[in-house]
């Protein structure tokens, strides 16, 4: 069979389930594909060739003796924030090039559990600090409809992996954007899902507050199936919700019939390049048509305040997050030198790039005696205030849909040496995180050849509904079925 | 001028619980190889997230309880940033502006007045790793890091500035060691670190109410080595005071062979912790039906078990009060208590022969042997066997001495001892006289010293006819018929 990296986790599931093709034979074929085209996209920064094989020849073992997952047997990329034992994980920086965790984060236990194949680990914006993945400390990787353009971040490895089909699908971590923003800059389907809903427990922390682990897929049933094998509570991370994880599959619905859909006026900001807005209204007319009530005057006016205090609560808590990075324990240790101190200092001058000494900087300041008040417990009480306006818009609305960023992917380079530019790229995607609610990007056109997503954001542990909405759209509209050329 | 002093006390002690903080590791390291008790998760890697010991919040609760503090109806972690190689995360998991217990207060018995020393807050934090600096062979400084500790559950007792000598800090101190030990919480053991104390103390003009410059002083291993090092602390303070220096406000090390306290300064970072709450763990939040049922659940705390030990058997309060300093040794005296039986005069009589034993030659013969009273081989039931034969006459004095001596040694009963080495007490008057006649008949000159009218010549006669029996004769009935036989009175 010919093209087996472009299926789909639904697609080869049936073809592994009907032995029609075998776990070994997809993998093979997604390799070769990797090797074709990881030259010209720099998506991965590990390739575990070997333990693919190994772990395809175990998967088809399982699916000969017995019942099997849904993700049994498929190839995955990770990215590389998301520890797996004995596969380094850098945070593509210098200062873990060389670390191999001893343990599996509780999201690679799941796919564990169902056999899952990794195929390599995904590159990113250092430490997820970027929204371009230029940041990485290793390389850049390019935007496969377009090379010349960044493919966003800072999960972009793992959404250029799914757009160039080197994979079946990915996991990425997003923490003000970082899934749905690469995502839709490379029109995959990307989910953030609700803080608490899947175990952070070995994501290497940027902002433990923020940060959540979510699927990159194909369409928006393999995302379904990707939320069922990873979500749930897990006892090692205390922040993660106690509930039960429902079935997302049956959420896949192709109707909108009684759904309340508001549209927020500020995520239409200026400056907004015209092809966004005209794509997302025709995409939102779309979901009218397929039954959703639209109330196209919605208005979130703290929404503006969202980018100053994430600006102060991501970089505060990374400012601590990345305190264990000395040298002393693990990873990169500037060892020219006789002093403790400046052994630990230089470690840390060398060891990270200057996005993350940026973020070290600027929430120590926000923390420091003095400055607290003003900025840190500023930035909570705004939290706070985001809050409480999804929740009371909720009240009204199913869903709220809008942008997934206010341009199409940009050029490598442009962005680099403009901090503020590069951040307001995640301006539609971080009051979601401050908010803590689940929110999704789905393909929803392109402008020059270049794609625009759609952004879907739900109630808290609602991820159904935007499900529902993603499905129904996908299923009425062909940008899914797009491929780059690669 | 007259000076007063002010004394505050910082306490940490880690807790006894099974694992540690925040992960599932051995928190009993005490005699494990370094490095052995760690995870990914005590060792600060990238990726891990700490989970809630619930034990550790438990016994916090309780000891906050024991201390009267209020229980907060919500508490949180925070995080403490500074950089030490000791500590994994670059950041201690710790609690700043919402403490698990505030407003609580301990009472002190200072020269028989009770004294109530204010407790600030008790909250709860993880230990950090263990540096140990070594010099090589060639001269090199290098550190070793031993991160069994790190991670281990330890709470913080704050106590107000309340204590106005070092004899209150030292009590302060002992008692607050004892309601830990009582509680189960903490082994309270400051030699081994499980129990450390900072002190910060200033002195002040007396009837002043501004306090002078604080020292802070670290470093002390031991409830003797407080107690030196304020006293000492105190006497500095006031000699600078006296040739018109000026206090300077940091922090000092005591050095326990030198017996001084000396500067630490070491050009010590003006700290800025910049505490911000743990986000990777959600509030605490105590519900006041969960804090009753802890608080029902205390046990006898040491104030409490002296007054019964009072009331019930009759100690004197000098007695009762050193007894329920160490758990142990209440639990001791407790058991045997128990176990004597009669009526209740004769009672008190015996639990009070049990508590000059184990205060007197019992804690003496454990301090010599290092030994613990819980380990000891003298059960309670021989202990008051052996209370027993001295309370009927059958053992006194040097023989009760050489029979518990060999109790402790071979944990044989008194009985079986007394019949081995024929120790019993002699108060049969035949042989007595036998003694007495002997002994009249080889001392003439101190006869005729005590006819003389020399009442200490007495005292001689009894003590040598005690030596030729060996000390097995009822000394009451030598003297007795010493006298008879001298036609004294």
């Amino acid at each position: 069979m010919d093209n087996l990296h472009q299926l789909t986790i639904t697609e080869a599931h049936q073809l592994l389930k009907q032995k029609k093709i075998s776990s070994v034979e997809l993998t093979k074929a997604s390799l070769a594909r990797l090797a074709k085209v990881e030259e010209k996209v720099h998506a991965c920064v590990t390739i575990s060739q070997d333990m693919a094989l190994k772990q395809a020849a175990e998967a088809d073992k399982i699916i000969s003796n017995s019942e099997i997952e849904p993700l049994t047997g498929i190839p995955v990329i990770i990215k590389d924030n998301m520890c797996t034992r004995g596969v380094k994980t850098t945070c593509a920086s210098r200062m873990l090039e060389d670390f191999i965790p001893p343990y599996d984060a509780t999201v690679i236990q799941k796919l564990k559990a169902q056999n899952m194949v990794m195929l390599g680990k995904a590159n990113m914006d250092e430490f997820a600090m970027g929204s371009s993945t230029e940041n990485s400390a290793l390389f850049p990787t390019h935007n496969p409809w377009n090379l010349d353009c960044v493919p966003g971040g800072s999960s972009g490895g793992s959404a250029v992996a799914v757009a160039a089909d080197e994979a079946i699908y990915a996991l990425g971590s997003d923490t003000g954007g970082s899934i749905r923003q690469p995502a839709g800059f490379c029109s995959v389907v990307g989910m953030k899902p609700t803080y608490g809903r899947v175990s952070r427990f070995g994501l290497v922390a940027f902002a433990s507050s923020l940060d959540q682990i979510g699927p990159i897929t194909k369409t928006v049933t393999d995302c379904t199936l990707v939320l069922n094998a990873i979500s749930g509570h897990d006892p090692r991370d205390s922040t993660s919700a106690p509930y039960p994880v429902p079935e997302y599959t049956k959420a896949l619905i192709p109707d909108l019939k009684n759904l309340r859909l508001g549209i927020p006026r500020e995520y239409f900001v200026e400056g907004m390049q015209k092809e966004i807005r005209t794509s997302v209204e025709t995409a939102i007319r779309k979901l009218e048509e397929l039954g959703a009530e639209v109330d196209w005057e919605v208005s979130l006016p703290n929404t503006k305040y969202a980018l100053a205090a994430y600006y102060i609560l991501a970089p505060s808590e990374a400012s601590a997050n990345l305190a264990r990075y000395d040298g002393v324990k693990y990873g990169f240790s500037y060892q020219d030198t006789n002093n403790m101190w400046e052994a630990m200092e230089k470690t840390r001058q060398f060891g990270f790039g200057a996005e993350v000494k940026r973020r070290i900087m600027l929430g120590t300041y926000a923390l420091s005696a003095g400055y607290y008040d003003a900025y840190y417990l500023k930035a909570q009480k705004v939290r706070t205030l985001i809050k409480q306006e999804f929740d009371q818009s909720f009240e009204k609305y199913d869903a709220l849909i809008t942008p997934t960023s206010p341009t199409v992917p940009f050029k490598l380079g442009e962005k680099v040496d403009d901090p503020v530019q590069m951040y307001l790229s995640d301006v539609c995607t971080l009051p979601i995180n401050i908010a803590g609610v689940p929110a999704m990007t789905v393909p929803a056109g392109f402008a020059d050849g270049l794609p625009i997503g759609m952004q879907i954001i739900g109630r808290h542990f609602n991820e159904e509904t935007i499900l529902r909405i993603a499905f129904a759209y996908e299923q009425a509209t062909e940008w899914h079925k797009r491929k780059p050329a690669l | 001028m007259e000076y007063e002093t002010i004394i505050g006390l910082e306490v940490h002690a880690q807790l006894l619980t099974r694992s540690k903080m925040f992960c599932s590791c051995s928190a009993d390291y005490a005699n494990a190889p370094p490095n052995t008790h760690v995870c990914p998760i005590c060792l600060g890697m990238p990726g891990v997230l700490p989970a809630i010991n619930q034990k550790a919040i438990e016994y916090t609760v309780m000891t906050a309880l024991a201390l009267n503090c209020t229980i907060a109806e919500h508490a949180k972690f925070d995080r403490k940033n500074y950089p030490y190689p000791d500590l994994m995360k670059g950041y201690q998991i710790s609690q700043y502006d919402a403490p698990m217990g505030q407003h609580g207060w301990l009472s002190l018995d200072i020269d028989g007045i009770r004294k109530k020393a204010c407790i600030t807050r008790v909250h709860l934090e993880e230990d950090v790793a263990k540096l140990t600096h070594r010099t090589s062979s060639e001269g090199e400084n290098y550190s070793l890091v031993d991160v069994n500790r790190s991670g281990v559950p330890l709470m913080e007792i704050v106590g107000e500035p309340d204590i106005s000598s070092p004899e209150e800090a030292r009590q302060y101190l002992m008692k607050l060691r004892a309601i830990l030990q009582y509680l189960g919480v903490s082994t309270g053991n400051m030699e081994e670190g499980s129990f450390r104390c900072d002190a910060n103390i200033s002195i002040r003009p007396v009837g002043s109410t501004e306090y002078l410059t604080k020292v802070e002083i670290k470093n002390m291993n031991s409830f003797k080595a407080v107690y030196r090092a304020l006293d000492y602390e105190a006497q500095r303070q006031r000699e600078v005071m006296g040739k018109g220096g000026k206090l300077v406000q940091e922090t000092r090390g005591w050095v326990d062979d030198k017996e001084i306290t000396v500067s630490q300064r070491s050009k010590e970072y003006a700290h800025d912790y910049r505490y911000f709450p743990e986000p990777d763990l959600p509030p605490l939040v105590f519900d006041k039906a969960w804090v009753n049922k802890i608080r029902a659940r205390l046990p006898d705390l040491p104030e409490a078990r002296r007054d019964r030990f009072i009331s019930q058997y009759g100690l004197p309060l000098y007695d009762a009060n050193l007894l329920v300093d160490s758990k142990w040794m209440a639990n001791y005296f407790e058991e045997c208590a128990k176990i004597i039986t009669g009526s209740k005069e004769a009672d008190q009589k015996k639990a009070k022969i049990a508590s000059n034993w184990i205060l007197g030659d019992f804690s003496r013969m454990l301090n010599a042997t290092g030994s613990r009273i819980e380990d000891t081989k003298v059960s309670p039931t021989q202990l008051v066997e052996f209370v027993g034969l001295i309370d009927n006459g059958t053992l006194s004095g040097p023989a009760a001495k050489a029979v518990f001596e060999d109790m402790f040694q071979s944990g044989k009963t008194a009985s079986e001892i007394v019949c081995d080495k024929g120790l019993s007490q002699i108060s049969d008057s035949t042989e007595i006289d036998n003694i007495v006649t002997q002994i009249i008949a080889n001392n003439s000159r101190a006869v005729s010293d005590f006819k003389a009218g020399k009442e200490q010549a007495l005292a001689f006669l009894i003590g040598q006819a005690m030596k030729a029996s060996k000390g097995r004769a009822n000394p009451g009935m030598v003297r007795e018929i010493l006298l008879q036989k001298l036609g004294g009175k």
